[in-house]
C-alpha cells in the first residue's frame, strides 16, 4: 500500500554538474511537505567526471533509499548520454527531462566509441512523456552557466507540482548569498521553460 | 522537527549528543564526512591522522584517559589499525570507544569489498550495524554506553549506502559526560604476556555477558507476518526486504556480533523456511548453520557486490524486471578521470611517454591507470607503490630498476609511504620515487594531512617538510619539479632513472580544485589554421579538449580549460595559443 504512494526521483549526470545541489533541494522541500524522504548520493571516485546519479523517493513510509528498475516516476538528466544510460530505471509512464547538453566520455574523446548524436531525438521518441530542454543555456543567460542545476530545480518543481514558495526558500537556505540572484532567476526561467514543453 | 541527514551526520550527531570529547580518523571513502562534520560541534577535539592506525591509537589514548572517543575510517583502513585493534580489544576501554568501519560493497570507491563483520568475531567486539539515519544516530548512543557496561570498544559497521543515504532524523541535547578518572593500572593496559593471559580470560568473560545482553537488545526484533518465509537481515538489506517483501516475517538484527542466538531459534521455530539475506559474506549464516539450523543464503544470493530491490525480486520471489524502452545504439561507459588542469596528467604524460614500469598507489592519481594514459602496472594498497617498486627491483635486478618509477600522492606517503622509502635505503635499492605533493588529500575530497600544514579544523600547524623527510631517511637525491613543465620533468626522470641509488622526484603543485592553485587567468584555443588534426592534444584526456569528426580538428572548451598550459607543450606544431580571460 505505502509502497504504490512513494514517488520515486532519479537525477543523473557526470560528475561535477552539480546533481546532488538538486536532489538535496528537492529532498528539502518534500520534507517540508511532511513526507518520509530518503536521498541516496554517490560521492568519491565517480566525482571526478565519471556518470553519477542521485536518488530522491518519498511518501508515507519509505524503505529502500534506492530506486528499483522501471520504477522511476521521473528522471531529470543533466546530460544526454547519461539520460540513455539510465534509462532503464524509468517506469512506462514515467517522465524523462533532458538536459541538451553533451559531455564526450573518454572512449569518445579518445575516438575509441562513437557519441550517439541525436540520442536525445530517439529517446523522445520512445518514451511518451519526454522532453528536451536548454537549462545551460539559459542559466547563462541568467549571469553563469552553473546555475543550469537551478533551472533543472524549476523545471522539476513544475513536474512535481512543488511550491514554488517552498522551492525558493529551500534554495534561499542552501545556497551562498553571493549567487542567490542568478539562481533564483535560474528556477524562475527553469518554471517558466515547462510552459514552453 | 525532524532533519534529513546522511549516515554520517548521524553518526557525528549521535557521538556529539553521546557527549564525545575526541575523535580521530583518517579520510577514506565512505567514512570522511562524519570526522569533517563531528569537527563542527562546539567543544570537541578532532583530527585527522596520519594513518588509520595511529588515528586508533589516538583512540585508545583519549579513551584511556577518560574520554568518550569516536574513531572512523574505511573498510581497509581496519586492516592497517588492526593490530592496536586485536590488542584494545583485550585491554578495554576506560572512557567509551566507538570505532566506525565504513564498508564499501559494489566498491564504489575502494580497490575490495572486504567484510568487516568479520573483524567483530576476530577481534571479539560488539558489532552493531545500523539501517537508516536514524539508527545511525541512536546506535551510537547505545554504542558507547555499552562500551563502558561492558568494557569493549564497540564497532558500528556501516556500508556505502547507508553513509551516504539521506533519511530523517529526530536529533537530542548532548549529554554532558565528565571525563572518567584516570589511573595506573598497568593489569589492565600493559599487554605483557602475563596481564595479557589475565585479561583474555576477561575477553571470553565479556563475549560471554554480550551474549546474554544481545538476546534482549531492542536493536534485534522480530516483525511477524507471513510466517511461510522468514528472512533474517540487517543493515541497509533490511529495507530492500521491507521493501519487495512487506509480508514476510522478518527478524531484524541491529547487533551483528554477537549473533543472538535463541532469538534466532525463536524466529526459526516459528517460519517454515529461513533466509539469510546479507550482503558480502555469509557471516550470520554460517552460524545459524553451526548451530543446526535448516537455512538458506549464499545459494540463492550473490556475496559480491552489494544488493539492490530488484536482485531480491528476482533471487527470492523470481521476478524479474522487464525491460520497457529499447534503444538503437550502444552508450559508451564513463569512466572517471583527470580533472582539467590536474597536474597528475603531466606525470602520467610523461610516464607513458617514456614507457616504465610504474609501481602504483592510491588517490586521484590511480586514474593514471586508465585510458588514454593507462600507464600504470599496479595498485595494491595505500603506500604500497615504494615497496612494490623495491621488490621488483630484488627480483628482477637493477637493470630492470632503471626503468621502473614508483608514484605516490602525498597524502597517502604520509600515510604509509615514509616506511617502504626507508626500506629502500636500507637495503640498497635503487629506486626512483615521484612524489605527487598536490597540497592535499584530493581523492577523498580534499583534506588536510601533515604536509598541508594545515589541521581538521583549518588551523596553521607545523608543515611535514617532504624535502627534508625523504634526506632524513638516506636519499641523498631529492629533488622538486613542477609536473606540469614537461621538459623539466622528463629530465629529472631520465637523470633520476640513470643513477644507482635512490632517489626521490618531488612533482609539486596544487591539485586544481583547490583555492592554493591560484589558476592562470587565461584560456588555450586552437588555432584552426595550424591545427592538422593530428590528436596528440586529444590523446592527454582533458575534458576541456574535443575533437570533431567532420572538420578533423581539435578543439578547447572555454568554460572547461583552466588554462594550465599542458596542451601546448604537447602540440607539435605550436596550434594551441593562450588567451587572457
Ligand atoms: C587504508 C586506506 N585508507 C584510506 C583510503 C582512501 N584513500 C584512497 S587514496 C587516499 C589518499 C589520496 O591522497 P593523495 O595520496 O594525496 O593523492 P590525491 O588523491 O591527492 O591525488 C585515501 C585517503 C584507502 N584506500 N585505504
Amino acid at each position: 500500500m505505502s509502497k504504490q504512494a512513494t514517488t520515486n526521483i532519479l537525477i543523473v549526470g557526470v560528475g561535477g554538474q552539480g546533481t546532488l545541489l538538486t536532489s538535496r533541494v528537492i529532498a528539502r522541500v518534500v520534507v517540508e511537505l511532511g513526507h518520509d524522504v530518503k536521498v541516496s548520493e554517490v560521492h568519491g571516485m565517480a566525482q571526478r567526471g565519471g556518470s553519477v546519479v542521485s536518488q530522491v523517493r518519498f511518501g508515507p513510509r519509505v524503505y529502500s533509499p534506492i530506486i528499483k528498475e522501471g520504477d522511476a516516476d521521473v528522471i531529470l538528466a543533466f546530460e544526454k548520454l547519461e539520460a540513455a544510460r539510465w534509462l532503464h530505471y524509468l517506469k512506462p509512464d514515467g517522465t524523462l527531462i533532458i538536459n541538451d547538453e553533451r559531455v564526450d566520455p573518454l572512449p569518445v574523446m579518445s575516438g575509441e566509441a562513437e557519441y550517439p548524436e541525436d540520442i536525445d531525438q530517439e529517446l523522445v521518441s520512445i518514451v511518451p512523456r519526454s522532453t528536451v530542454v536548454n537549462a545551460t543555456e539559459i542559466a547563462a543567460e541568467c549571469g553563469s552557466s552553473r546555475a543550469a542545476n537551478i533551472v533543472l530545480v524549476g523545471v522539476l518543481s513544475r513536474a512535481m507540482d512543488l511550491e514554488p514558495a517552498l522551492v525558493e526558500q529551500a534554495i534561499r537556505e542552501m545556497l551562498p548569498e553571493r549567487v542567490l540572484d542568478i539562481n533564483l532567476k535560474a528556477f524562475q526561467r527553469g518554471r517558466e521553460l515547462y510552459d514552453t514543453l | 522537527m525532524k532533519k534529513l541527514m546522511i549516515g554520517n551526520e548521524a553518526i557525528a550527531r549521535g557521538a556529539y549528543e553521546a557527549g564525545a570529547k575526541v575523535a580521530t580518523a583518517y579520510p577514506g571513502t565512505p567514512s570522511t564526512e562524519i570526522l569533517e562534520i563531528f569537527s563542527r560541534y562546539e567543544g570537541v577535539y578532532a583530527e585527522w591522522a596520519p594513518n588509520e592506525k595511529v588515528a586508533l591509537e589516538v583512540g585508545c589514548g583519549a579513551s584511556m584517559g577518560g574520554a568518550r572517543t569516536l574513531v572512523a575510517m574505511k573498510h581497509v583502513g581496519v586492516n592497517v589499525a588492526a593490530d592496536p585493534l586485536f590488542t584494545f580489544s583485550y585491554t578495554g576501554v576506560n572512557g567509551g570507544m566507538v570505532l566506525v568501519s565504513a564498508d564499501d560493497p559494489g566498491m564504489f570507491s575502494s580497490q575490495n569489498e572486504q567484510d568487516n563483520r568479520g573483524y567483530g568475531r576476530f577481534a571479539k567486539l560488539l558489532v552493531l550495524e545500523p539501517s537508516d539515519s536514524q539508527e545511525a544516530r541512536d546506535f551510537v548512543k547505545e554504542a558507547f554506553e555499552l562500551s563502558e557496561r561492558f568494557n569493549t570498544p564497540v564497532m558500528l559497521r556501516i556500508t556505502t549506502r547507508l553513509a551516504h543515504s539521506q533519511s530523517l532524523v529526530e536529533e537530542g541535547e548532548r549529554v554532558d559526560i565528565p571525563l572518567k578518572p584516570y589511573e595506573k593500572n598497568p593489569a589492565k593496559y600493559v599487554m605483557l604476556p602475563g596481564f595479557a593471559r589475565l585479561r583474555h580470560v576477561e575477553v571470553e568473560k565479556r563475549m560471554a555477558a554480550l551474549a546474554e545482553y544481545v538476546e534482549n537488545s531492542s536493536m534485534n526484533r522480530i516483525e511477524w507476518g507471513d510466517r511461510k518465509v522468514g528472512i533474517i537481515t540487517s543493515g541497509i538489506p533490511y529495507q530492500y526486504v521491507k521493501e519487495v517483501m512487506s509480508e514476510a516475517s522478518v527478524l531484524k538484527l541491529g547487533t551483528v556480533n554477537p549473533l543472538p542466538e535463541n532469538l534466532i531459534r525463536e524466529f526459526a521455530a516459528g517460519v517454515d523456511k529461513l533466509i539469510v539475506v546479507e550482503e558480502l559474506e555469509p557471516v550470520i549464516e554460517e552460524q545459524v548453520k553451526s548451530w543446526g539450523i535448516d537455512v538458506q543464503g549464499k545459494d540463492i544470493l550473490p556475496c559480491i557486490s552489494e544488493f539492490t530491490p530488484e536482485l531480491l525480486e528476482e533471487k527470492l520471489l523470481g521476478q524479474a524486471v522487464e525491460e520497457v524502452f529499447t534503444l538503437s545504439t550502444p552508450i559508451p561507459p564513463r569512466p572517471p578521470l583527470f580533472c582539467p588542469g590536474c597536474p597528475h596528467r603531466g606525470v602520467f604524460y610523461v610516464l607513458k611517454r617514456m614507457r616504465l614500469t610504474v609501481c602504483g598507489d592510491i588517490g586521484c592519481y590511480t586514474l593514471g591507470a586508465l585510458n588514454p594514459l593507462a600507464a600504470m602496472d599496479s595498485c595494491i594498497c595505500m603506500g604500497a607503490s615504494i615497496g612494490t617498486a623495491l621488490g621488483i627491483e630484488k627480483a628482477r635486478g637493477e637493470e630492470f630498476a632503471r626503468k621502473t618509477v614508483a608514484v605516490i600522492g602525498d597524502s597517502t606517503f604520509v600515510h604509509s609511504g615514509i616506511t617502504g622509502l626507508i626500506d629502500v635505503v636500507y637495503n640498497q635499492g635503487t629506486s626512483t620515487v615521484i612524489i605527487l605533493d598536490n597540497g592535499t588529500t584530493a581523492m577523498t575530497g580534499h583534506q588536510e594531512h601533515p604536509a598541508t600544514g594545515r589541521t581538521l579544523s583549518g588551523n596553521d600547524t607545523i608543515r611535514l617538510d617532504l624535502e627534508q623527510v625523504c634526506r632524513a631517511v638516506g636519499v641523498n637525491r631529492v629533488r622538486t619539479v613542477d609536473p606540469l613543465n614537461l621538459e623539466e620533468l622528463r629530465t629529472a626522470v631520465e637523470e633520476e632513472l640513470a643513477v644507482g641509488e635512490p632517489s626521490v622526484i618531488i612533482a609539486r603543485r596544487p591539485c586544481a580544485l583547490i583555492p592554493q592553485a591560484d589558476l592562470e587567468k587565461k584560456t588555450y584555443y586552437v588555432d584552426t589554421d595550424k591545427c592538422k588534426g593530428c590528436k596528440l592534444c586529444v590523446k592527454i584526456g582533458c575534458t576541456g579538449i574535443y575533437w570533431e569528426e567532420e572538420e578533423k580538428l581539435a578543439y578547447i572548451n572555454p568554460n572547461l580549460c583552466v588554462g594550465c598550459g599542458l596542451c601546448p607543450q604537447v602540440c607539435k606544431l605550436d596550434a594551441i595559443l593562450a588567451r587572457e580571460a
